[in-house]
Protein backbone atom coordinates (compact mmCIF):
# COMPACT_ATOMS: atom_id res chain seq x y z
CA UNK A 1 0.00 0.00 0.00
CA UNK A 2 1.15 3.31 -1.15
CA UNK A 3 0.06 6.87 0.71
CA UNK A 4 0.05 10.44 -1.35
CA UNK A 5 3.83 10.94 0.05
CA UNK A 6 5.32 7.84 -1.86
CA UNK A 7 3.79 9.55 -4.80
CA UNK A 8 6.72 9.87 -7.61
CA UNK A 9 7.86 10.01 -11.06
CA UNK A 10 8.19 6.65 -12.25
CA UNK A 11 5.39 5.09 -9.59
CA UNK A 12 2.45 2.07 -10.76
CA UNK A 13 -1.03 2.47 -8.81
CA UNK A 14 -3.70 0.73 -9.39
CA UNK A 15 -6.59 3.33 -10.27
CA UNK A 16 -10.09 2.14 -10.85
CA UNK A 17 -8.43 -2.12 -11.78
CA UNK A 18 -6.40 -0.14 -14.38
CA UNK A 19 -2.65 -0.12 -13.87
CA UNK A 20 -1.41 3.67 -14.33
CA UNK A 21 1.94 5.47 -13.96
CA UNK A 22 2.89 8.68 -12.80
CA UNK A 23 3.84 10.79 -15.19
CA UNK A 24 4.24 13.89 -13.28
CA UNK A 25 4.33 14.95 -9.93
CA UNK A 26 4.06 18.52 -8.45
CA UNK A 27 4.14 18.52 -4.42
CA UNK A 28 1.86 21.64 -3.35
CA UNK A 29 0.82 23.50 -0.36
CA UNK A 30 -0.87 26.49 -0.40
CA UNK A 31 -0.02 28.71 2.80
CA UNK A 32 -0.96 27.08 5.69
CA UNK A 33 -2.74 24.92 3.81
CA UNK A 34 -2.55 21.02 3.80
CA UNK A 35 -0.37 19.29 1.28
CA UNK A 36 -1.53 18.26 -2.30
CA UNK A 37 0.15 16.21 -4.29
CA UNK A 38 -1.02 16.55 -8.10
CA UNK A 39 -0.04 14.14 -10.73
CA UNK A 40 -0.86 13.04 -13.83
CA UNK A 41 -1.13 9.35 -14.61
CA UNK A 42 -0.82 7.46 -17.46
CA UNK A 43 -2.65 4.65 -18.10
CA UNK A 44 -0.15 1.46 -19.18
CA UNK A 45 -2.92 -0.15 -20.98
CA UNK A 46 -4.49 2.88 -23.28
CA UNK A 47 -1.86 5.32 -22.99
CA UNK A 48 -4.54 7.81 -21.82
CA UNK A 49 -2.89 10.85 -19.40
CA UNK A 50 -5.50 11.97 -16.38
CA UNK A 51 -4.93 15.02 -14.00
CA UNK A 52 -5.94 13.79 -10.43
CA UNK A 53 -5.07 15.45 -6.98
CA UNK A 54 -4.54 13.95 -4.06
CA UNK A 55 -4.44 14.95 -0.18
CA UNK A 56 -2.08 13.76 2.08
CA UNK A 57 -2.96 10.16 3.91
CA UNK A 58 -4.73 9.34 0.57
CA UNK A 59 -3.58 5.48 -0.29
CA UNK A 60 -3.31 3.08 -3.38
CA UNK A 61 -2.64 -0.16 -4.11
CA UNK A 62 0.49 -0.65 -6.15
CA UNK A 63 0.22 -2.03 -9.97
CA UNK A 64 1.73 -5.28 -9.77
CA UNK A 65 3.46 -6.37 -12.89
CA UNK A 66 5.41 -9.24 -14.25
CA UNK A 67 8.55 -8.47 -15.31
CA UNK A 68 10.13 -10.65 -18.09
CA UNK A 69 13.64 -10.48 -19.79
CA UNK A 70 13.41 -9.52 -23.63
CA UNK A 71 15.49 -7.92 -26.38
CA UNK A 72 14.06 -5.29 -28.41
CA UNK A 73 14.46 -6.46 -32.19
CA UNK A 74 12.88 -4.07 -34.25
CA UNK A 75 10.77 -0.91 -35.33
CA UNK A 76 7.85 -1.49 -37.42
CA UNK A 77 5.77 1.44 -38.41
CA UNK A 78 4.55 2.31 -34.32
CA UNK A 79 4.73 -1.15 -33.66
CA UNK A 80 7.78 -2.45 -31.92
CA UNK A 81 8.54 -5.87 -32.10
CA UNK A 82 10.72 -7.73 -28.57
CA UNK A 83 11.92 -10.99 -28.30
CA UNK A 84 11.04 -13.67 -24.82
CA UNK A 85 15.11 -14.56 -23.80
CA UNK A 86 13.78 -17.84 -22.19
CA UNK A 87 11.27 -19.35 -25.14
CA UNK A 88 12.31 -16.77 -28.17
CA UNK A 89 8.56 -16.08 -28.41
CA UNK A 90 8.00 -13.01 -30.37
CA UNK A 91 5.62 -9.82 -29.10
CA UNK A 92 4.56 -6.37 -30.44
CA UNK A 93 3.85 -3.77 -28.34
CA UNK A 94 2.74 -0.34 -29.44
CA UNK A 95 4.03 2.77 -29.36
CA UNK A 96 1.21 4.31 -27.16
CA UNK A 97 2.15 1.50 -24.52
CA UNK A 98 5.88 2.18 -24.59
CA UNK A 99 5.30 5.63 -23.50
CA UNK A 100 8.87 7.62 -23.02
CA UNK A 101 10.89 4.56 -23.58
CA UNK A 102 10.16 4.76 -26.96
CA UNK A 103 13.40 7.21 -27.41
CA UNK A 104 16.04 4.86 -25.73
CA UNK A 105 14.89 1.86 -27.50
CA UNK A 106 18.38 0.86 -29.92
CA UNK A 107 18.28 -2.71 -31.93
CA UNK A 108 19.32 -5.45 -29.65
CA UNK A 109 18.75 -3.40 -25.69
CA UNK A 110 18.06 -5.63 -23.31
CA UNK A 111 14.66 -4.55 -21.10
CA UNK A 112 12.23 -6.07 -18.82
CA UNK A 113 8.80 -6.58 -20.64
CA UNK A 114 5.94 -5.42 -18.42
CA UNK A 115 3.05 -7.36 -18.32
CA UNK A 116 -0.39 -6.58 -16.35
CA UNK A 117 -2.60 -9.78 -15.91
CA UNK A 118 -0.55 -11.49 -18.87
CA UNK A 119 -0.88 -8.77 -21.10
CA UNK A 120 2.70 -6.59 -22.28
CA UNK A 121 2.07 -3.25 -21.72
CA UNK A 122 5.32 -1.54 -21.72
CA UNK A 123 8.80 -1.80 -20.68
CA UNK A 124 11.42 -1.13 -18.08
CA UNK A 125 14.45 0.31 -19.48
CA UNK A 126 17.93 -0.22 -18.09
CA UNK A 127 18.88 2.43 -16.02
CA UNK A 128 21.28 3.62 -18.67
CA UNK A 129 22.07 3.17 -22.59
CA UNK A 130 24.10 5.11 -24.58
CA UNK A 131 22.77 6.22 -27.20
CA UNK A 132 25.09 8.12 -30.62
CA UNK A 133 24.97 12.11 -30.83
CA UNK A 134 23.83 12.46 -34.83
CA UNK A 135 23.02 16.19 -34.39
CA UNK A 136 24.59 18.76 -32.73
CA UNK A 137 25.97 22.53 -33.25
CA UNK A 138 30.01 22.37 -33.20
CA UNK A 139 31.10 24.26 -30.42
CA UNK A 140 33.77 27.02 -30.34
CA UNK A 141 36.17 26.17 -27.45
CA UNK A 142 36.55 29.19 -24.91
CA UNK A 143 32.96 30.75 -26.29
CA UNK A 144 31.65 31.41 -23.05
CA UNK A 145 28.76 33.34 -24.42
CA UNK A 146 27.27 30.46 -25.17
CA UNK A 147 24.64 28.91 -22.66
CA UNK A 148 25.38 25.86 -20.29
CA UNK A 149 23.88 23.67 -22.83
CA UNK A 150 22.55 22.70 -26.58
CA UNK A 151 20.34 20.35 -27.95
CA UNK A 152 21.27 17.31 -29.43
CA UNK A 153 19.36 14.72 -31.38
CA UNK A 154 20.11 11.17 -30.78
CA UNK A 155 20.01 7.73 -33.05
CA UNK A 156 16.24 7.23 -32.08
CA UNK A 157 15.49 10.92 -32.89
CA UNK A 158 14.95 12.07 -29.17
CA UNK A 159 16.10 15.33 -28.56
CA UNK A 160 18.04 16.57 -25.07
CA UNK A 161 20.51 18.93 -23.94
CA UNK A 162 24.12 18.46 -23.46
CA UNK A 163 26.90 20.06 -22.06
CA UNK A 164 28.88 22.00 -24.98
CA UNK A 165 31.59 20.14 -25.72
CA UNK A 166 29.85 16.57 -27.08
CA UNK A 167 30.18 16.80 -30.56
CA UNK A 168 28.14 14.95 -33.27
CA UNK A 169 29.19 11.18 -33.94
CA UNK A 170 30.25 10.95 -30.19
CA UNK A 171 28.37 8.41 -27.87
CA UNK A 172 27.21 9.55 -25.04
CA UNK A 173 25.26 8.12 -21.74
CA UNK A 174 21.60 8.66 -20.90
CA UNK A 175 19.85 8.17 -17.62
CA UNK A 176 16.50 6.83 -19.29
CA UNK A 177 14.55 7.81 -15.74
CA UNK A 178 14.89 11.43 -15.88
CA UNK A 179 15.78 11.37 -20.04
CA UNK A 180 18.74 13.52 -19.17
CA UNK A 181 22.58 13.70 -20.23
CA UNK A 182 24.77 11.47 -18.22
CA UNK A 183 28.14 11.13 -19.42
CA UNK A 184 30.11 10.90 -22.29
CA UNK A 185 31.47 7.22 -23.28
CA UNK A 186 35.23 7.07 -24.41
CA UNK A 187 35.59 4.70 -27.41
CA UNK B 1 34.79 19.79 -16.22
CA UNK B 2 34.05 19.25 -12.80
CA UNK B 3 33.27 15.74 -11.48
CA UNK B 4 29.92 17.03 -10.13
CA UNK B 5 29.10 18.93 -12.77
CA UNK B 6 25.27 19.93 -11.37
CA UNK B 7 26.82 21.61 -8.89
CA UNK B 8 29.81 23.45 -10.65
CA UNK B 9 26.62 24.95 -13.27
CA UNK B 10 25.19 26.67 -9.82
CA UNK B 11 27.85 28.83 -9.71
CA UNK B 12 26.05 31.70 -10.86
CA UNK B 13 23.29 31.17 -9.66
CA UNK B 14 24.68 30.80 -6.39
CA UNK B 15 26.44 34.24 -6.83
CA UNK B 16 23.47 35.77 -7.31
CA UNK B 17 21.83 34.15 -4.07
CA UNK B 18 24.78 35.60 -2.41
CA UNK B 19 24.43 39.44 -3.47
CA UNK B 20 20.31 39.19 -3.08
CA UNK B 21 20.93 37.78 0.91
CA UNK B 22 23.73 40.78 1.00
CA UNK B 23 21.07 42.73 -0.29
CA UNK B 24 17.99 41.79 1.88
CA UNK B 25 20.81 42.61 5.25
CA UNK B 26 21.25 46.51 4.09
CA UNK B 27 17.68 47.08 3.44
CA UNK B 28 16.92 46.12 6.90
CA UNK B 29 20.56 47.57 8.53
CA UNK B 30 19.26 50.85 6.69
CA UNK B 31 15.88 50.61 8.35
CA UNK B 32 17.22 50.36 12.24
CA UNK B 33 16.36 46.48 12.02
CA UNK B 34 18.62 44.35 14.97
CA UNK B 35 19.64 41.11 12.74
CA UNK B 36 19.04 38.21 15.53
CA UNK B 37 19.87 34.60 16.04
CA UNK B 38 17.44 32.21 17.75
CA UNK B 39 17.68 28.60 18.05
CA UNK B 40 16.65 26.08 15.75
CA UNK B 41 15.92 23.27 17.42
CA UNK B 42 13.87 24.14 20.17
CA UNK B 43 11.08 22.17 23.07
CA UNK B 44 7.87 22.10 20.48
CA UNK B 45 7.11 24.01 17.25
CA UNK B 46 3.87 26.20 17.49
CA UNK B 47 0.76 23.71 16.69
CA UNK B 48 -0.92 24.43 13.79
CA UNK B 49 -2.94 21.91 11.47
CA UNK B 50 -0.45 20.96 8.55
CA UNK B 51 2.88 22.20 9.20
CA UNK B 52 4.87 19.13 10.89
CA UNK B 53 8.49 19.40 12.80
CA UNK B 54 11.43 16.71 12.06
CA UNK B 55 12.37 15.22 15.65
CA UNK B 56 15.31 15.96 16.61
CA UNK B 57 16.12 13.41 19.97
CA UNK B 58 12.85 14.57 22.08
CA UNK B 59 12.66 18.12 20.59
CA UNK B 60 12.49 19.39 17.27
CA UNK B 61 14.25 21.30 14.38
CA UNK B 62 12.00 24.52 14.61
CA UNK B 63 9.60 25.20 11.06
CA UNK B 64 10.32 28.76 11.61
CA UNK B 65 11.68 30.83 14.12
CA UNK B 66 8.11 32.80 14.70
CA UNK B 67 7.78 31.99 18.70
CA UNK B 68 11.44 32.80 19.68
CA UNK B 69 11.19 36.03 17.60
CA UNK B 70 8.00 36.91 19.26
CA UNK B 71 9.49 35.75 22.93
CA UNK B 72 12.05 38.91 21.72
CA UNK B 73 9.37 41.26 20.65
CA UNK B 74 7.58 40.63 24.32
CA UNK B 75 11.24 41.54 25.42
CA UNK B 76 11.58 44.59 24.04
CA UNK B 77 13.39 44.25 20.70
CA UNK B 78 10.68 46.17 18.70
CA UNK B 79 12.24 45.84 14.98
CA UNK B 80 14.33 42.47 13.98
CA UNK B 81 14.97 40.46 11.82
CA UNK B 82 16.31 36.78 11.04
CA UNK B 83 17.62 34.65 7.74
CA UNK B 84 17.56 31.00 9.09
CA UNK B 85 17.55 27.50 7.92
CA UNK B 86 14.06 26.18 8.94
CA UNK B 87 12.31 22.18 8.41
CA UNK B 88 9.63 20.88 7.72
CA UNK B 89 8.84 17.16 7.39
CA UNK B 90 7.72 15.53 3.63
CA UNK B 91 7.98 18.62 2.25
CA UNK B 92 9.83 17.79 -1.23
CA UNK B 93 8.68 19.16 -4.79
CA UNK B 94 10.06 21.95 -7.19
CA UNK B 95 8.98 24.24 -4.99
CA UNK B 96 9.46 22.93 -1.52
CA UNK B 97 13.17 21.18 0.24
CA UNK B 98 13.26 20.16 3.89
CA UNK B 99 15.63 22.08 4.54
CA UNK B 100 15.02 25.61 3.25
CA UNK B 101 16.11 29.10 4.28
CA UNK B 102 13.48 31.63 5.48
CA UNK B 103 13.76 35.67 6.44
CA UNK B 104 11.33 36.31 8.79
CA UNK B 105 10.93 40.06 9.96
CA UNK B 106 8.88 42.18 12.94
CA UNK B 107 8.00 45.28 13.52
CA UNK B 108 6.33 46.63 16.45
CA UNK B 109 3.51 49.14 15.65
CA UNK B 110 2.85 48.30 12.19
CA UNK B 111 -0.04 46.17 10.90
CA UNK B 112 -0.36 44.00 7.63
CA UNK B 113 -1.11 46.65 5.76
CA UNK B 114 2.04 48.75 6.46
CA UNK B 115 3.91 45.87 5.96
CA UNK B 116 2.75 45.07 2.49
CA UNK B 117 4.18 48.25 1.96
CA UNK B 118 7.59 47.28 3.21
CA UNK B 119 8.01 43.84 1.96
CA UNK B 120 6.96 45.56 -1.46
CA UNK B 121 9.73 47.84 -0.42
CA UNK B 122 12.55 45.07 0.16
CA UNK B 123 11.88 43.54 -2.71
CA UNK B 124 12.26 46.45 -5.30
CA UNK B 125 15.68 47.27 -3.03
CA UNK B 126 16.96 43.91 -3.32
CA UNK B 127 16.36 43.92 -7.22
CA UNK B 128 18.25 47.52 -7.97
CA UNK B 129 21.14 45.98 -5.55
CA UNK B 130 21.68 42.82 -8.19
CA UNK B 131 21.42 45.84 -10.92
CA UNK B 132 17.44 44.58 -12.13
CA UNK B 133 15.51 47.12 -13.62
CA UNK B 134 11.52 48.03 -13.52
CA UNK B 135 10.69 44.62 -15.01
CA UNK B 136 11.50 41.04 -14.73
CA UNK B 137 10.62 37.79 -16.15
CA UNK B 138 9.54 34.80 -14.48
CA UNK B 139 7.65 31.41 -15.57
CA UNK B 140 7.07 33.39 -19.23
CA UNK B 141 5.58 36.52 -17.30
CA UNK B 142 6.76 40.30 -17.51
CA UNK B 143 6.42 41.24 -14.78
CA UNK B 144 5.93 45.23 -13.59
CA UNK B 145 7.80 45.85 -10.43
CA UNK B 146 6.99 49.25 -9.78
CA UNK B 147 4.50 50.87 -7.65
CA UNK B 148 1.64 50.25 -6.56
CA UNK B 149 1.40 46.31 -6.41
CA UNK B 150 -1.63 44.77 -6.97
CA UNK B 151 -4.17 44.01 -3.61
CA UNK B 152 -6.73 41.54 -3.79
CA UNK B 153 -8.62 40.55 -0.88
CA UNK B 154 -9.34 36.40 -0.64
CA UNK B 155 -12.93 37.01 -1.33
CA UNK B 156 -12.13 39.15 -4.46
CA UNK B 157 -10.16 36.70 -5.51
CA UNK B 158 -12.25 33.82 -5.64
CA UNK B 159 -14.64 35.52 -6.92
CA UNK B 160 -12.56 36.23 -9.96
CA UNK B 161 -10.90 33.19 -10.59
CA UNK B 162 -12.27 30.74 -8.93
CA UNK B 163 -16.43 29.23 -10.00
CA UNK B 164 -17.64 29.20 -6.78
CA UNK B 165 -17.41 31.36 -3.91
CA UNK B 166 -14.64 31.30 -0.76
CA UNK B 167 -18.02 30.37 1.73
CA UNK B 168 -18.70 27.78 -0.75
CA UNK B 169 -14.98 26.54 -0.89
CA UNK B 170 -14.76 26.44 3.03
CA UNK B 171 -18.18 24.47 3.62
CA UNK B 172 -17.22 21.72 0.60
CA UNK B 173 -13.58 21.62 1.69
CA UNK B 174 -12.34 22.63 -1.44
CA UNK B 175 -10.43 25.78 -0.20
CA UNK B 176 -7.15 24.59 -0.88
CA UNK B 177 -7.65 22.80 -3.95
CA UNK B 178 -9.14 25.51 -5.49
CA UNK B 179 -6.22 27.95 -4.12
CA UNK B 180 -3.79 25.88 -5.68
CA UNK B 181 -5.30 25.16 -9.14
CA UNK B 182 -7.71 28.20 -10.07
CA UNK B 183 -6.62 30.96 -8.39
CA UNK B 184 -2.49 31.01 -7.52
CA UNK B 185 -1.80 30.48 -10.94
CA UNK B 186 -3.48 34.27 -11.94
CA UNK B 187 -1.98 36.09 -8.78
CA UNK B 188 1.29 38.28 -9.57
CA UNK B 189 1.50 37.68 -13.73
CA UNK B 190 1.39 41.32 -14.24
CA UNK B 191 2.04 42.75 -11.34
CA UNK B 192 3.34 41.61 -7.68
CA UNK B 193 0.05 40.88 -5.59
CA UNK B 194 -0.82 41.13 -2.55
CA UNK B 195 -3.39 38.02 -1.50
CA UNK B 196 -5.17 39.35 2.38
CA UNK B 197 -8.09 38.86 4.65
CA UNK B 198 -7.58 35.07 5.31
CA UNK B 199 -10.42 32.98 6.69
CA UNK B 200 -10.00 32.76 10.30
CA UNK B 201 -9.12 29.26 10.85
CA UNK B 202 -6.26 29.48 7.85
CA UNK B 203 -3.90 32.10 10.55
CA UNK B 204 -3.47 30.37 13.86
CA UNK B 205 -1.03 33.16 14.90
CA UNK B 206 -2.62 36.16 13.03
CA UNK B 207 -5.28 38.81 14.80
CA UNK B 208 -8.58 38.59 13.53
CA UNK B 209 -10.23 41.81 11.44
CA UNK B 210 -12.49 43.60 14.06
CA UNK B 211 -14.77 44.82 11.19
CA UNK B 212 -15.15 40.93 10.55
CA UNK B 213 -14.53 38.12 12.55
CA UNK B 214 -14.49 35.63 10.38
CA UNK B 215 -11.33 36.44 8.79
CA UNK B 216 -7.56 37.05 9.82
CA UNK B 217 -5.39 40.07 9.31
CA UNK B 218 -2.68 38.02 6.74
CA UNK B 219 -1.40 37.85 3.46
CA UNK B 220 0.50 35.90 1.19
CA UNK B 221 2.63 37.63 -1.49
CA UNK B 222 2.94 35.73 -5.12
CA UNK B 223 4.87 36.68 -8.20
CA UNK B 224 4.17 34.84 -11.19
CA UNK B 225 1.76 32.21 -9.56
CA UNK B 226 4.95 31.63 -7.00
CA UNK B 227 4.23 32.05 -3.01
CA UNK B 228 6.72 34.17 -1.98
CA UNK B 229 6.21 35.50 1.95
CA UNK B 230 3.16 35.12 4.50
CA UNK B 231 2.43 37.94 6.80
CA UNK B 232 0.16 39.19 9.35
CA UNK B 233 -0.81 41.34 12.52
CA UNK B 234 0.17 39.39 14.89
CA UNK B 235 -2.41 37.89 17.63
CA UNK B 236 -0.95 39.63 20.79
CA UNK B 237 -3.60 38.05 23.23
CA UNK B 238 -2.31 34.75 25.57
CA UNK B 239 -5.97 32.99 26.24
CA UNK B 240 -6.85 33.13 22.39
CA UNK B 241 -3.46 32.31 21.47
CA UNK B 242 -4.04 29.20 23.72
CA UNK B 243 -7.31 28.61 22.54
CA UNK B 244 -6.14 28.45 19.01
CA UNK B 245 -3.33 26.00 19.61
CA UNK B 246 -5.49 23.67 20.92
CA UNK B 247 -8.45 23.75 18.23
CA UNK B 248 -4.94 22.88 15.61
CA UNK B 249 -3.91 20.24 17.77
CA UNK B 250 -7.50 18.85 17.68
CA UNK B 251 -7.40 19.25 13.88
CA UNK B 252 -4.25 17.62 14.09
CA UNK B 253 -5.42 14.23 15.73
CA UNK B 254 -8.65 14.40 13.35
CA UNK B 255 -6.79 14.11 10.80
CA UNK B 256 -4.18 11.16 12.13
CA UNK B 257 -1.56 13.55 13.16
CA UNK B 258 0.92 13.90 16.40
CA UNK B 259 0.03 16.63 18.61
CA UNK B 260 2.12 19.18 19.95
CA UNK B 261 2.76 20.09 23.39
CA UNK B 262 1.64 23.69 24.41
CA UNK B 263 4.98 26.33 23.83
CA UNK B 264 4.07 27.38 27.59
CA UNK B 265 7.09 30.31 28.32
CA UNK B 266 6.13 31.41 24.94
CA UNK B 267 2.35 32.18 25.52
CA UNK B 268 3.34 33.33 29.19
CA UNK B 269 4.95 35.99 27.88
CA UNK B 270 2.69 36.81 24.63
CA UNK B 271 0.77 39.53 26.45
CA UNK B 272 3.86 41.91 26.67
CA UNK B 273 4.72 41.59 23.12
CA UNK B 274 3.08 45.20 21.49
CA UNK B 275 0.90 45.13 18.78
CA UNK B 276 2.91 44.40 15.74
CA UNK B 277 3.34 42.57 12.58
CA UNK B 278 5.75 40.06 11.23
CA UNK B 279 6.11 38.18 8.24
CA UNK B 280 7.96 34.86 6.82
CA UNK B 281 9.55 35.09 3.26
CA UNK B 282 10.80 32.39 1.37
CA UNK B 283 14.70 33.46 0.49
CA UNK B 284 15.22 30.30 -2.05
CA UNK B 285 11.68 31.28 -3.87
CA UNK B 286 12.97 34.93 -3.90
CA UNK B 287 16.32 33.84 -5.70
CA UNK B 288 14.39 31.82 -7.80
CA UNK B 289 11.60 34.75 -9.01
CA UNK B 290 14.81 36.61 -9.42
CA UNK B 291 16.92 34.04 -11.71
CA UNK B 292 13.96 33.07 -13.89
CA UNK B 293 14.46 29.50 -12.18
CA UNK B 294 11.88 26.68 -12.70
CA UNK B 295 12.51 24.42 -9.46
CA UNK B 296 13.94 25.48 -6.27
CA UNK B 297 17.18 22.78 -6.99
CA UNK B 298 18.78 25.31 -9.39
CA UNK B 299 19.03 27.96 -6.02
CA UNK B 300 20.92 25.75 -3.67
CA UNK B 301 24.21 24.41 -3.28
CA UNK B 302 22.97 20.60 -2.67
CA UNK B 303 19.25 19.14 -2.21
CA UNK B 304 19.06 16.07 -0.11
CA UNK B 305 19.06 14.06 -2.90
CA UNK B 306 22.51 15.35 -3.51
CA UNK B 307 23.93 14.62 -0.11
Amino acid sequence: MYTASDLRKGLKVIIDEEPYIVTAFEFSKPGKGQALYRTKLRNMITGLTIDRTYREGETFDPASLEERAMQFLYKEGDHYHFMDNQNFEQIIISEESLGDAKNFLIDNLNVEVLLFRDRAIGVELPNFVNLRVIKTETWVRGDTSKADFKPATLETGYVLRVPPFIEEGELITIDTRTGEFSKRVKE
Amino acid sequence: MAKNWPLARRKKALQQRARILQGIRQFFIEKGYLEVETPHRIPTPAPESHIDAIPSDTWFLHTSPELCMKRMMAAGYEKIFQICQCWRERERGSLHLPEFTLLEWYRAGGDYHSLMEECGGLIRFVGRTIGLGQKLIFRGHEIDLSEPWERISVKEAFRCYSKISVAKALEQNLFDEIMVQDVEPKLGVAKPTFIYDYPAMRGALARLKQEDQTVAERFELYIGGLELANGFSELVDSEEQRRRFQLENRNRQSIGKCTYSMPDKFLDELDSMPPSAGIALGVDRLVMVFLNAEAIDEVVAFTPEEL
